[in-house]
């Protein structure tokens, strides 16, 4: 799994990417929505970072920012030992073929004019110079790999299920030998029982090609499923940032572990016996965060200090970063690297 | 859940067709339950698997055409709502029956305050005066737990998250004292831990005012920690009914004991591989002739593809359409 001789393949430091809101007659600038708001962390080469939390947290958005789908507000990017932080639009396309992204929305994401092949083949057309029949034997090697009849290529999208619309999302996104993929809520628009047939696609996939994952989800029981390591994200910051088995068997910030209290169980004795941490209230606006730490409006267990300064995001135990006033007394053990996995296993 | 008590809801040989160019699609094809007063009724099935139409048939809310709901009775309140007038159908709709509906983003009028919106039915069906009406708004916005209820009763749906619109479309469903509260994904729109908070108000609600609810949901997890008992719903038939815990410990359809098995826990034991149920939910043209689950199912022999198989009594509440009999591990007799 994960050792120190494994490097970071994309590395992200004090991310933000603020949204600015215009208002008024003369449309001035009146505030902004700090939808990623400082966010740092590394994903590991062959790895899935799982990225989870509640809508409207910026989990989406940090995805998306970290392609640069948008020019970021601040912070550094690096993806394959470039930085590509502050790297204008232009020069980024070269960049491209080694960053891909599957999107949540598989009706959304795919032209409803262009046929399967075409779908797919787009990437090469814009990125390679391969001869016509060489592409079309490319799609078609995609369309197997994805689990797709290769007959079907000159079908258009509509013609197709959910699960398999979101095959070819994947296998567009597969086209140009990716190493990094994010994957935006690739499940969150299918049934139950396509979902798993896509995780798993997605698992073969990323041995088979040796890829490596940013999972974004809000459905912690899959995360726990597919990724290494998880990521809870809250108003735009990580909370907590923890090896699979321990941040679901031992999670550390109090957000994380109502989080995971609030999954349903489907398992009647257990779901009726276990005592849930119900949040009050709702999420803050992320234009106007609360002062000191941001999940202070909710904490079970907020303090003085939470109302005034903001915690700091840091490593805690090894391996196991989150930010709360809770483990203001733990050592700092930033720097350290031995025992990601050792650390808090599960049953 | 009092044993022995009259249903105040039975449905029985329900079915529902919709015409179109492709032809006839049975989206619900016999379908018969009925409900406890005080009773909590899960529903559990994909999209498609008919479970939003049953209940919307049964309440006459889908147009026709294309809608054509064939036969069956639907017995609430000593009258078959199906033979009904639209008069009196109208009266139990909003008024003895209550209905929450799965987004809460739309399904209320975003341009009416919430307070008006909830004393609608108020006044309307219970005939109450605008004063008396504002009252019981205040007092059903407080009942589902939303904070200074009585300024927020002049506030618009947008001025609200989605999980407070949920407990307004709640308050609503509840304004007239329903007997029978049909939930229609009240959740699925929502995130978890605004979730969890509507499950304990449906819980206490429930505790409360005695009204028995239909729960409909695509979440084994929720239908766990909420339900009473469960029915199955798969190609627009009810494929397997039991109460809660047997249904989990103890499940007899092929599809229930896959769907049990595809979904990822988030305590215990970590499968390195999901569980997949191979292929797609079948498309419902022309009438059914065979088990809908059969080309996905792992246990299928020649007689499910000849005979749609009936609703076995299995005992203790619990029935299961599949001529595989898991038990005994062979065929059902005839």
């Amino acid at each position: 799994m994960l050792d120190a001789t494994k490097k970071p393949l994309v590395s992200v430091k004090d991310l933000k990417m603020h949204f600015p809101i215009y208002a008024g007659l003369l449309r001035r600038r009146v505030g902004e929505v700090k939808a990623v708001d400082g966010v740092s962390f590394d994903v590991f080469e062959g790895e899935t970072l799982g990225l989870v939390g509640e809508s409207g947290c910026g989990k989406s958005t940090c995805g998306r920012a970290v392609l640069r789908l948008y020019d970021i507000t601040s912070g550094a990017i690096s993806i394959d030992g470039r930085e590509i932080g502050a790297t204008p639009q232009t020069a980024l396309r070269e960049m491209r073929p080694t960053m891909q992204m599957v999107f949540q929305d598989p009706q959304a994401s795919l032209n409803p004019r262009m046929t399967v092949e075409n779908i797919i083949k787009e990437p090469l057309d814009e990125h390679t110079k391969l001869s016509d029949a060489e592409k079309r034997e490319k799609v078609g090697e995609l369309m197997d790999a994805v689990g797709l009849n290769r007959k079907f290529a000159k079908r258009y999208p509509h013609a197709f299920s959910g699960g398999q619309r979101q095959r070819i999302g994947i296998a567009r996104a597969l086209a140009l030998n990716p190493k990094f993929i994010v994957c935006d809520e690739p499940i969150a628009a299918l049934d139950v029982s396509i979902q798993a047939q896509v995780v798993n696609l997605l698992e073969d996939l990323q041995e088979q090609f040796g890829l490596t994952y940013l999972f974004i989800s809000h459905d912690l029981s899959m995360v726990r499923h597919i990724a290494t390591r998880v990521a809870v994200m809250y108003l735009g910051k990580i909370v907590e940032l923890a090896p699979r088995d321990g941040l679901y068997a031992d999670p550390l910030h109090p957000y994380t572990k109502a989080l995971l209290s609030a999954v349903p169980e489907p398992d009647p004795s257990l779901a009726r016996s276990t005592q849930r941490i119900i949040l009050k209230g709702d999420v803050p606006s992320p234009s106007n965060p609360p002062e000191g730490c941001n999940f202070c409006t909710r904490c079970p267990s907020v303090m003085d200090i939470c109302k005034r300064v903001e915690p700091e995001y840091r490593e805690v135990h090894p391996g196991r970063f989150t930010a709360c006033h809770l483990y203001n007394d733990t050592i700092d053990t930033a720097g350290s690297t031995a025992g990601h996995e050792a650390e808090g296993h599960t049953q | 859940m009092p044993d022995g008590a009259l249903p105040v809801l039975n449905v029985r040989d329900l079915k529902t067709v919709f015409q179109t160019r492709g032809g006839e699609v049975h989206a619900v094809n016999d379908v018969s339950f009925s409900l406890k007063p005080g009773e909590l009724l899960g529903v559990v099935g994909e999209s498609g698997s008919g479970k939003s139409v049953t209940m919307m048939s049964l309440l006459g809310l889908l147009p026709s055409p294309p809608a054509d709901v064939r036969g069956g009775t639907v017995m609430f309140d000593g009258k078959d709502l199906l033979c009904v007038t639209q008069e009196e159908l109208r009266s139990v709709r909003g008024g003895k029956i209550g209905f929450v509906f799965q987004d809460p983003m739309t399904s209320l009028n975003p341009v009416y305050q919430v307070g008006f919106q909830i004393m609608e039915p108020l006044r309307k069906h219970m005939g109450m005066t605008k004063r008396q009406a504002t009252a019981r708004a205040q007092e059903l916005l407080e009942l589902v737990g939303i904070p200074d209820a009585k300024r927020r009763l002049n506030d618009y749906p947008h001025q609200f998250s989605g999980g407070m619109r949920q407990r307004v479309m709640i308050a609503i469903a509840l304004a007239c004292d329903p007997q029978v509260l049909i939930a229609d994904e009240p959740t699925t729109a929502l995130d978890v831990t605004i979730q969890a908070q509507i499950l304990e108000l449906m819980k206490e609600l429930r505790d409360k005012l005695g009204m028995a609810v239909i729960w409909i949901t695509h979440d084994l997890g929720v239908i766990a920690g909420i339900a009473d008992r469960v029915m199955v719903m798969y190609g627009g038939q009810v494929v397997e009914h039991a109460p809660v815990k047997e249904l989990f410990n103890d499940p007899q359809h092929p599809y229930t004991r896959a769907l049990l098995k595809t979904i990822p826990k988030i305590h215990g034991g970590r499968a390195a591989r999901l569980t997949i149920i191979e292929g797609q939910p079948p498309m419902m043209t022309g009438a059914p002739t065979a088990c809908p689950f059969r080309d996905r199912c792992d246990v299928a022999f020649d007689r499910c593809a000849a005979e749609n198989p009936p609703r076995y009594d299995l005992g203790e509440g619990h029935d299961a359409a599949c001529f595989f009999d898991a038990r005994t591990g062979g065929p059902r007799d005839a």
